[in-house]
């Protein structure tokens, strides 16, 4: 069976795991993610466009059948960073989505729920594509410094400042609300990630990613490399990846023995999990030491 | 020493390589990462000015406060039964994601409800305000006095009429028409006591462009200065003036003549005798009184 496998392709990743596995399996956690991020959308739409109300606001607030309220707790500190105490809806619905994400990984809201993802996603393949070199990759720590410089501007000013630019709740906001000129915003990033920088906004920048990456540490749901010593080094996981270096001390046991992938930057998006063509990935939880050969 | 010391950096690149890329990495993410983080607050500081046809949902909080509050989430825009709100994308007149609206497309049908105001999760919109008559969304001007059709001196009255304060946030003043000589005009006159701002006058004015027009607070009252008493006010409080009766001075050219009748023309030509108010005078020489010591 070793004879049909193809020499691997940077550019084009995933081909040996569509011939092994075939396409639907190759792409089983990208089409859930997709369904994921489109489906929580579509609640939100659901209203304004069918009057079906299940899910009112946005990302940056929201009320859930008229009882659930939740609040992006990153938005609910650069509030009180501002200097203002809100009320105690909007601290509740934070209370609960911090400890969701405390539990399920905080970045898999950069996965599973931004709408971002699809624009960075998109321009991360076209530059496989297309072959687009790597230039001008700021370093990944920029995110935390922007982040406390979100809070530091939101301190200094009196108002939520990251709010004016933030891509990830305009970009929802005016898929709800009405874009206006919030698209150039995205089409910003977009042609940032595609031809500056690869996955330049959401794996250097984006203080969103970088605030809830600070709730991973805890995170129960994980991505681990059980059967690691099938590992072929044909690279493919890490062409797609869009935080490459969680990767590493998992699968080649760099600095740990445990095949959980436990870096708090690891988004849980399960695409290395469709993309390798040995079946060396899969979702599990955190405390799964198991290495299956 | 100029001349050791590039030397002695050179040497300790060599000697220290990844100490010095470290830190090199470190200062460039520091930099951008505060860099975007100035760039957002200048750009939200230079924006954040609420533009003169923006006006807020009832109960919000000072313009100052509400930016620090507000998630702009839109939950008021999505319980506001007359779709008079918006949230403002980039480039809308007013910050970008805060709920506003425009008086001369949609007014504020005040809902003795208050609905906007209910779903509100940090208390931007503060739930206090109960008597939809007590908001303040901003108050009416009327800014062109040389178009406003009751100005010219015809009987339009619309913004009288359409205003939910009838006869309080709008009353008409009376006043001589100098142009025909002959008719009364009512001027619309706005009292800041009783508007709330809801924008129906603006709404409802037949001209063009509106002449009468719904301004934030901010821009369109004035403010004594604090030390500032009305003596009249004064006088009522106490039951009498606080500083004893005045010393009333005869003002000269005026003497004898009925209690504030202060025309100076209508002087006698040469004797001391009065003609009766409205009895011809061939005086006509303007300033000069004919007063002698």
């Amino acid at each position: 069976m070793t004879a049909a496998r193809r020499r691997p392709d940077p550019n084009l990743p995933g081909r040996d795991a569509i011939a092994r596995k075939g396409w639907l399996a190759a792409h089983k956690w990208l089409l859930l993610r997709r369904t994921s991020q489109l489906g929580i959308l579509g609640l939100f739409l659901a209203g304004p466009w069918f009057g079906i109300w299940i899910v009112k606001g946005n990302l940056s607030s929201s009320l859930t059948l008229d009882v659930l309220p939740l609040t992006d707790p990153y938005l609910l500190l650069q509030i009180l960073a501002a200097g203002f105490v809100p009320a105690a809806t909007a601290i509740t619905g934070a209370l609960i989505v911090a400890v969701f994400y405390l539990l399920a990984g905080g970045r898999v809201f950069c996965a599973w729920v931004c709408p971002v993802n699809i624009i960075t996603d998109t321009a991360a393949w076209g530059r496989r594509r297309f072959a687009i070199k790597a230039k001008h990759v700021p370093d990944a720590r920029t995110r935390y410094w922007l982040l406390a410089g979100t809070f530091a501007a939101a301190a200094t000013t009196g108002a939520l400042t990251w709010e004016w630019v933030n891509p990830v709740s305009l970009a929802h906001r005016g898929l709800l609300f009405g874009m206006g000129a919030g698209l150039w915003f995205l089409a910003a990033v977009f042609l940032y990630d595609l031809l500056i920088a690869n996955r330049g906004w959401c794996g250097h920048l984006c203080p969103m990613g970088a605030f809830y990456s600070l709730l991973g540490k805890t995170a129960l749901l994980r991505v681990a490399a059980p059967k690691r010593d099938a590992c072929d080094d044909c690279m493919d996981c890490f062409a797609v990846c869009p935080e490459p270096r969680v990767i590493r001390p998992a699968l080649k046991k760099a600095g740990q023995e445990s095949p959980v992938i436990l870096d708090a930057l690891c988004t849980t998006c399960g695409r290395c999990i469709d993309i390798c063509g040995q079946k060396v990935f899969k979702l599990t939880h955190r405390f799964d030491r198991r290495s299956s050969p | 020493m100029s001349v050791e010391k590039p030397a002695s950096t050179q040497e300790e690149a060599r000697l220290f390589p990844a100490r010095r890329k470290f830190l090199a990495g470190l200062a460039g993410a520091a930099g951008s990462g505060c860099l975007m983080a100035l760039g957002a607050g200048l750009y939200a500081t230079q924006s954040r000015a609420l533009a003169a046809q923006a006006l807020r949902p009832p109960g919000a909080l000072p313009e100052e406060e509400f930016l620090a509050a507000c998630t702009r989430c839109g939950l008021c825009v999505r319980d506001c039964p007359y779709d008079t709100l918006k949230l403002a994308a980039p480039g809308d007149p007013a910050p970008t994601g805060t709920p506003y609206f425009t008086a001369r497309d949609i007014p504020c049908e005040m809902c003795e409800e208050i609905p906007c105001i209910k779903p509100c999760p940090t208390g931007a919109l503060n739930p206090a305000l109960t008597d939809i008559a007590d908001a303040r969304m901003g108050l009416a001007v009327l800014i062109d006095q040389e178009n406003c059709l009751n100005f010219l001196g015809l009987r339009c009255d619309v913004c009288y009429r359409v205003c939910p304060a009838i006869g309080q946030a709008i009353t008409l003043e009376k006043q001589h028409n100098i142009r025909s000589d002959r008719h009364a005009m009512l001027l619309p006159t706005v009292h800041s006591a009783h508007c709330t701002g809801c924008g129906k006058c603006e709404a409802a004015c037949v001209l063009t462009e509106a002449a009468i027009k719904v301004l934030p607070v901010s821009l369109a009252q004035g403010k004594l200065g604090e030390h500032y008493r009305k003596g009249w006010e004064e006088r009522e409080k106490h039951g009498g003036s606080l500083i004893g009766d005045q010393l009333e001075l005869p003002v000269r050219g005026l003497e004898g003549k009925p209690h504030g009748d202060s025309r100076v023309k209508d002087d006698p030509p040469s004797d001391a005798s009065y003609p009766e108010p409205g009895q011809p005078s061939d005086a006509g020489t303007g300033l000069n009184s004919r007063w002698k010591p």
